[in-house]
């Protein structure tokens, strides 16, 4: 019964994890259909900020993590918006190129700047005692935020006026000028917004895994996979696509071993966009956003 | 004949280095050798510091007046921690730099990248991090412990001060696997009970699952073989998730890469760690060591570990063989290295074993803690008794292969 309870958290905890390295770039490829090579590099940054700020600014922990990194990153993301992406609108292969590029750029910089050594910073939380075993409080922490994370964009998007305008922008950029919008503002907004969610992604998850320049490479996979698998609808593609691969490989990681879990993630992917090509929001909850 | 500006400023600069030539050293070419290490990526941790203590052998060497009265050259090569890298400067520098001999590897299937390169080009070898034991090469040298040395020392601690039933957690390549089936075997030898060994890719992070996993199991103690910066996070979410001080944890590989030093004390105090060196060993030798290296690298050096320091015994016990072979050539080197010769070392005193070109050395169980490795226990003069059981060289000097235990 514990076990089964302990398993349970672990498996939310896994899908918290893929919602919050994927749900920035869900919401900078389904609203402005940018691919956004530089995510991993957002989320590395997000970390930075967090155990910079804690460590060396004596900063609290909780106002590095919730409000710091991803201001922090959002700006940079406005700011890389300004620079180079937004001349790269509707050329697809040029964008990659180019966020890759600033990928490549972030990362060198960085090891320059901090080194390239892994740093850390624990958890405030103690750990949670669920009958004989224990569990860290993080992952309440991470499951609880991707929660709030998830309500907050639903609500920005539903029902706010910004909301509103970009999901316009979305479908028909040109109307939304024609009709008195600034599209202009609405795609830096967005592309702040994506790169602010990663960086708060990435400052969650600064005390579980600690932060090295080149730690994007390993989420940038598990959130491209996501988000296509997701499919064109952002939030509830993520949710659907979080759920099922997290379930999918903390299943197969106690049943088997890690890596088992790591291929049996890969695997149902695969299988998916076989089926699904247009990814879970491609056939199911397509009217939802 | 014209002087163009270029030429002439370019013989301007050769004649002046010619005249800053150094003097201290009396007559011949310098020698030259080479190191290939991660200087770099994920396995800097371990790399770095090696990186900075070839430098410090052989800036030593130098201002002793060098080697044969010739100055030491160092090509350091950084790998970057991909094994494509080590293959391709192997070549390099084997072909281009010729070296006299080439310090180079830190995991073991590096080692098996370069090892060939450098057997089939003729260049001679050391390997000098401590690793799963069991290669037999006359070419080669390995001054790093292996687990009849450590593991087992470890092992037979653990299971006498925490009880019968281990937990194996370990990187997922060559050396992870191999040094689990070495604890698995020492455990049983002690009538202990293996309850599981789980298996990590050098770039799992998240070790959740893996965690209430070993809760369930219920230990007496975990046995961690975990390599590399992203496997540091399975010893900050042991804390997290209040394991720490239930379940005593040892490892052959926690404080080779600095962990203890990385991360803060309180996530790792009472953590058993087995090792041929510490920085905080007392002797004289040692004292007076860590005090010109400090001198060089500045008193907040981190920590100088222990593979660093197998990289510092290669350097002496090459450089002791070069002066007893009065020659830099492999052969007479290798023969050389091949009488037992053995140096002083901050360590203790390092012996070559001749029949498996390993070392003989002194060992240390230590208890990690507030960033220190204290002393609990010493072993004397430790042979590579694991080699040792599956390689000769002197009967077999053609023996070109590396033995894998079988349980």
């Amino acid at each position: 019964m514990d076990f089964g309870l302990i398993i349970a958290i672990e498996i939310l905890g896994s899908i918290a994890i893929l919602v919050l390295i994927s749900i920035g770039l869900a919401v900078v490829f389904g609203m402005m259909k940018v691919i956004n090579m530089a995510h991993g590099e957002f989320i590395m940054l997000g970390g930075y900020v967090t155990i910079y700020g804690t460590n060396v600014a004596g900063l609290n922990i909780w106002f590095c993590i919730l409000v710091l990194a991803p201001l922090v990153v959002g700006l940079i993301g406005i700011l890389l918006e300004w620079l180079v992406v937004r001349h790269l609108y509707g050329r697809m292969i040029d964008t990659m190129l180019a966020t890759w590029g600033i990928s490549l750029a972030i990362v060198g910089l960085m090891t320059m700047l901090v080194g390239n050594t892994t740093t850390g910073i624990s958890t405030p939380l103690p750990s949670v005692q669920v009958g004989s075993f224990s569990t860290s409080g993080h992952s309440f922490f991470l499951i609880a935020l991707a929660v709030v994370i998830i309500v907050g964009l639903a609500a920005l998007f539903k029902l706010t006026t910004f909301g509103l305008m970009a999901r316009a922008t979305t479908q028909n950029a040109d109307m939304v000028a024609k009709l008195g919008g600034n599209p202009r503002r609405i795609y830096a907004l967005t592309f702040g917004l994506g790169a602010a969610l990663a960086g708060l992604g990435g400052a969650a998850l600064a005390p579980v895994t600690g932060v090295i320049p080149t730690i994007g490479v390993s989420y940038i996979a598990k959130a491209f996979i996501t988000v296509i698998s997701g499919g064109g609808t952002v939030i509830a593609g993520n949710i659907a696509a979080s759920t099922l691969f997290g379930t999918i490989s903390q299943a197969f990681t106690y049943w088997y071993t890690p890596i088992i879990g790591e291929v049996a993630l890969l695997v149902s992917a695969v299988i998916l966009i076989r089926i699904l090509p247009k990814g879970i929001t491609g056939r199911f909850f397509k009217k939802a956003i | 004949m014209t002087i163009s500006r270029r030429t002439l400023l370019g013989s301007a600069a050769a004649a002046a280095a010619l005249f800053q030539a150094p003097r201290a050293f009396a007559a011949g070419d310098p020698i030259v050798i080479s190191s290939i290490y991660d200087l770099s990526g994920g396995l800097d941790v371990y790399g770095k510091p090696v990186g900075d203590m070839m430098e410090f052998a052989v800036a030593e060497q130098n201002a002793k007046g060098g080697l044969l009265g010739r100055e030491i050259i160092l090509k350091s090569y950084d790998a970057q921690s991909n094994n494509q890298l080590y293959a391709q400067y192997a070549k390099q520098t084997a072909l281009s730099d010729k070296p006299a001999a080439v310090f180079a590897g830190i995991t073991s299937s590096s080692r098996e990248v370069v090892r060939p390169i450098f057997k089939k080009t003729n260049t001679l070898y050391f390997y000098t991090t401590q690793y799963e034991g069991g290669v037999c090469d006359r070419n080669h040298f390995s001054t790093g412990v292996t687990p009849a040395q450590t593991v087992q020392k470890l092992v037979n601690h653990s299971v006498k001060t925490a009880g019968k039933k281990v937990y194996i957690v370990a990187a997922d390549y060559n050396y992870g696997q191999i040094t689990s089936d070495w604890v698995k075997k020492f455990t049983l030898d002690n009538g202990g009970e293996v309850l599981d060994v789980e298996f990590f890719p050098l770039d799992v992070t998240d070790f959740g699952s893996s965690i209430s996993k070993i809760q369930a199991a219920n230990p007496d103690f975990v046995y961690s073989a975990l390599v590399g910066g992203a496997h540091m996070s399975f010893y900050r979410q042991w804390k997290a998730a209040g394991m720490l001080g239930k379940i005593p944890l040892s490892s052959t590989t926690f404080a080779g890469g600095n962990e203890h030093i990385a991360l803060p004390p309180e996530e790792y105090n009472g953590h058993l760690v087995c090792q041929n060196y510490l920085q905080e060993l007392p002797s004289e030798r040692n004292q007076q060591f860590v005090a010109a290296f400090h001198k060089k690298f500045g008193e907040d050096y981190p920590y100088i570990t222990e593979l660093s320091m197998g990289a510092y015994q290669a350097f002496l016990l090459w450089a002791a063989a070069v002066e007893q072979a009065g020659t830099i050539d492999r052969m007479p080197v290798i023969e050389a290295l091949e009488t037992g010769i053995s140096v002083d070392a901050p360590s203790g005193k390092v012996t070559v074993d001749p029949a498996t070109h390993h070392t003989i050395v002194d060992v240390h169980v230590a208890e990690a803690r507030d960033r220190k490795l204290n002393l609990i226990e010493k072993f004397e003069q430790q042979p590579p008794a694991d080699t040792a059981a599956v390689c000769d060289l002197i009967k077999n000097p053609d023996d070109n292969q590396q033995y894998v235990i079988e349980l």
